[in-house]
């Protein structure tokens, strides 16, 4: 793994500011549906259907996030058409910090359930 | 004089200093990792109110604190956040192929934007602390102001930094050959930008 | 007379106005004199542990002894861990990054010369802060780990934990900032034909430390940061009556820990891989299975942390769950074990200094790893948890595990280093003393443990019979300290030779041994290219034997990073932010709003600095 090249120039398939804005429009409206979501399940006006969204609620808010994140991710910070290297630096680290996430709420959820003093 | 003539070569062909920003970066997850998970395993175990979504009534005195949550405001913002993103990404684009006045331009709102999120945040913070909600009130003031406190201070720090490449664009020193002092800057913007896209949802949405 | 190296090095300043002296070392961003100033200081406060010790082993010999108080002895037990994982291994581990990385991958430098001096100098003042608790008689006393809540304001009110905060923490910043600089230098500054698996070990082995360091560092600055407002600022994270909980700072900070023990063993790991085929003249065996082991055990390290917290009523899930992990981790550990046996067999083995440090890492390593896989069974922990058997466990580890490697390195090194070749005679007596004393210290200690000797207890009662095992440990630990008193002067004794060192002394198989010792600012005069692992050994034997003594070149047409006094200033700023919080309750805001106006200062003039052409230097094609 030695490219002794010199420093990497920019991809000939460069995204156009055309592109850029319209995920920047995308990334409005994922957000608008994030917050319509929740007006529908929670808020002051929801109906019966918002209620028996609740259980849906959070995987479905968290897909919407995760998508606005790789297209930040991939676009924005350019990952897709850059050097996988840089999506190794960060994904990686993701990974475990989720991982830490994930246990850490397990872990003390199972501790305050179950110890006495709750 | 380009600076390609006298470029790094380096055993990837990538620049140190992008690989530097993006293993910052992956620190950094970790950082934030560690203070949402904090938020979250404290979620539901303040002793007293106000409470982020449902309102509660205080039992010495009968007084009911509102829900502290107020969407409409933070939406704002996280919309104004992920426009800077869009803005930053235009304002490289202009730097890297010398266009000054879309630079210069696209920047500026970039950095308009940025303080219009640190204004929202600071808004809130001393509207929330009117409602009842402090640091030490109880555990989901604590982790709520640690959690969004240490971010709007790394959006502070990224306003400083792009306001920093501001000048210099001003000052005609941000040729294309020296794009990349930008581009770290728009990759850390990015990244606070993407911390806030977890953010959002798990402290303002989720119930 | 022939002219050494050294003369060389002289001439070649007097012709290039380079400086010696004070102001020099201040403004150094050469790697190799940041590499000296990580050994010499870490020294330093290695002695200083190694005396908090001798002071506990002397309380600790009789029973119901008084020598020392117990607020005191709180004091020692905790600056002497504090110490030794953060002032004495990690930075000597820093300094074999600093000196050996850039000449082991065919370097100028790291990637970030002034960033490196900056990771210096804010560990300096780190270490300075932890310390400055001794000067007001409150010296950190919660433990090195500082378990919440005894650290909250209730039950620690005066200063001793917020000395061990802010020093850990600006403790992390020099890490953090270090561990982008080598991640990227190992990663990018590479010499043509060095791929990634044909890395000298200790390179591989420091990569793999630099990515625990990133990933395991924010963590417990997040922890210190929630203690830091729990004590400052009238929050309850650790606080069970404001709706917090201990075990929560229990699970931050082990999630650190762990990966911090790897952090402390991986690079002496590195070091034993180096010096062992050298001295059997082998090459490493099973090259591939030591890189993927290591990458192993470091993925592994971050899913094993709470095996430190089996007595703390987790569950019979959780405990199943980490206990399986825990004893996982021991098959990558044994198969480096059984490569380095792989390395040795059938060698044709040197009986010099190094490789005796290096085969006494090897069998004290496997005894504190058995005792670390007993540990790893949550009922047998249950005994073993806070009695003496985790600390003979971890000094085992620690001290026959990371000290002797990186004794073993340090005189393996050396010559490169210094220009001197040290003493073989004090050398192995060196050896000879600290291998007695370190099980007679520490091997007792097993036996003391599983008969209920608690840890952090000043003192025993007579009636428990732990008398006689104590004051053989309290022997042991004086022959120890003598063993390093015999290093001293070697050390001192061998210095005042001239400095003649030849370039590879020990016969070595990669790229620091080609250049003279020590070697010149510029490394090396063209840039290698290298055409497999052991490129030296390749190459003498394509020639047919030993190479001739390299003579370093006069340096022309090479440009270096300027040296600069920035990251010194910029540092300075740093700690000024932790003491203007620690103050803040004194000062308000205004500690805390100077420090930072001086971190903006020094930060902007280091990156505008006239002329510098830092990241413009070429640090690759010779020329």
């Amino acid at each position: 793994m030695t490219a002794h090249a010199p420093a990497q120039e920019h991809a000939h398939d460069h995204p156009t500011p055309g592109t850029y804005a319209k995920i920047g429009l995308v990334l409005f409206v994922l957000t608008a549906l994030e917050v319509g979501l929740y007006e529908f399940t929670f808020g002051e006006h929801a109906g019966p259907l918002g209620h028996q969204i609740q259980p849906f609620f959070i995987p479905l808010l968290l897909a919407l996030s995760a998508v606005k994140f790789a297209l930040v991710a991939m676009f924005y910070m350019h990952l897709k058409s850059d050097s996988k290297l840089f999506s190794g630096v960060f994904v990686f680290p993701l990974v475990i910090a989720a991982a830490v996430i994930v246990a850490m709420i397990a872990l003390m959820a199972y501790h305050w359930t179950f110890s006495r003093s709750g | 004089m380009s600076d390609h003539a006298h470029a790094l070569e380096t055993s990837t062909g990538l620049d140190s200093r992008k690989l530097a920003i993006w293993t910052f970066i992956g620190s950094e997850c970790m950082f934030f990792a560690t203070l949402i998970s904090n938020y979250l395993v404290h979620k539901g175990r303040s002793l007293v109110g106000p409470f982020a979504h449902e309102p509660w009534t205080d039992p010495a005195t009968g007084k009911v604190l509102e829900p502290i949550i107020e969407i409409p405001l933070v939406t704002v913002g996280t919309a104004l956040l992920l426009f800077s993103s869009l803005f930053v990404v235009l304002a490289l684009y202009g730097a890297q192929r010398g266009n000054r006045r879309m630079l210069l331009g696209w920047l500026s709102a970039t950095i308009l934007c940025g303080m219009f999120f640190v204004g929202m945040q600071v808004y809130e913070f001393t509207h929330f602390v009117h409602k009842g909600l402090t640091l030490q009130r109880n555990m989901f003031g604590a982790s709520f102001f640690v959690l969004t406190g240490f971010h709007g201070t790394h959006v502070t720090i990224g306003v400083i930094w792009l306001a920093t490449m501001f000048y210099l664009a001003l000052r005609r020193k941000l040729p294309p050959e020296r794009s990349l002092n930008l581009e770290m800057a728009a990759l850390y913007w990015h990244f606070v930008d993407v911390v806030w896209v977890v953010i959002f949802p798990v402290v303002y949405l989720i119930r | 007379m022939a002219t050494t190296a050294l003369d060389q090095q002289h001439a070649h300043a007097a012709a290039h106005g380079e400086k010696t002296g004070l102001w020099s070392w201040l403004t150094t961003v050469d790697h190799k004199r940041i590499g000296i100033l990580y050994g010499a200081t870490a020294f330093f406060f290695f002695l200083l542990g190694g005396l908090e010790a001798l002071v506990i082993r002397i309380q600790l010999a009789r029973a119901d002894s008084n020598f020392i108080d117990p607020d005191t002895y709180n004091q020692l037990f905790t600056m002497h861990g504090t110490t030794m994982i953060f002032l004495a291994i990690m930075p000597l581990s820093s300094m074999f990054f600093n000196y050996l990385v850039p000449l082991l991958i065919g370097a100028r430098d790291v990637a970030f010369p002034r960033l490196n001096a900056f990771s210096y100098w804010v560990f300096l003042l780190g270490g300075l802060y932890l310390n400055a608790g001794f000067l007001f008689g409150a010296a950190p006393d919660t433990g090195w780990y500082g378990y919440a809540n005894l650290t909250s304001r209730q039950f620690s009110p005066g200063p001793n934990v917020d000395f061990w905060n802010m020093g850990l923490q600006l403790l992390g910043v020099a890490s953090l900032a270090a561990a982008v600089n080598f991640f990227v230098t190992i990663v990018n500054l590479r010499a043509p034909g060095m791929t990634m698996m044909r890395m000298p070990m200790f390179v591989w082995m420091s990569f793999i430390t630099q990515v625990l360091l990133l990933l395991a560092f924010p963590v417990i600055a997040v922890a210190l940061i929630l203690l830091m407002f729990d004590r400052f600022f009238g929050t309850h994270f650790f606080i069970p009556a404001g709706g917090g909980d201990p075990l929560l700072w229990q699970h931050f900070f082990w999630i650190f820990g762990h990966p911090e023990v790897y952090i402390l063993i991986l690079p002496g790991f590195g070091i034993i891989s180096e010096v062992l085929p050298v001295f059997s003249r082998k090459p490493l065996f099973g090259y591939a299975a030591m890189v993927f082991s290591g990458v192993f055990i470091a993925f592994l390290g971050f899913g094993v942390w709470s095996h430190h917290m089996f007595t703390t009523g987790m569950g019979p899930i959780a405990d199943t769950f980490f206990a399986l992990s825990t004893m996982l981790i021991a098959i990558p550990t044994g198969v480096k074990i059984f490569n380095w046996m792989g390395t040795i067999w059938h060698g044709s083995i040197q009986y010099k200094t190094p490789m005796y440090f290096a085969l006494g890492f090897i069998a004290m390593f496997i005894i504190g790893g058995l005792s670390g896989v007993m540990h790893s069974s949550p009922p047998a922990d249950l005994q073993q948890n806070d009695t003496y058997f985790i600390v003979a466990h971890f000094h085992y580890v620690l001290f026959g595990g990371s000290i002797f490697a990186l004794t073993a390195g340090a005189y393996y090194w050396w010559p490169k280093m210094s220009g001197r070749m040290l003493d073989e005679g004090l050398g192995k007596l060196h050896f000879w003393l600290m291998l007695i004393g370190f099980n007679l210290t520490f091997f007792p200690m097993h036996i003391l443990g599983l008969n209920g000797m608690p840890r952090r207890t000043y003192t025993y009662p007579k009636e428990l019979g732990f008398e006689l095992l104590n004051q053989i440990e309290t022997v042991g630990a004086f022959v120890l300290g003598l063993s390093f008193l015999v290093f001293l002067i070697n050390i001192v004794k061998t210095s005042r030779l001239p400095s003649n060192a030849p370039a590879d002394p020990w016969n070595g198989a990669t790229l620091e041994w080609t250049i003279p010792s020590p070697p010149p600012e510029w490394n090396f005069d063209a840039l290698p290219a290298v055409v497999g692992r052991d490129p030296l050994w390749e190459r003498k034997r394509e020639h047919g034997g030993a190479l001739p003594e390299p003579r370093a070149g006069s340096g022309a047409g090479i440009h270096l990073p300027n040296p600069s006094y920035w990251p010194l200033v910029t540092a300075f700023g740093v700690a000024g932010l932790f003491v203007g919080i620690m103050m803040s309750p004194k000062w308000g805001p205004w500690g805390i709003i100077v420090a930072v106006a001086l971190l903006f200062f020094g930060l902007y003039n280091w990156l505008f600095e006239e002329g510098y052409s830092e990241f413009r230097t070429p640090s690759h094609g010779g020329h």
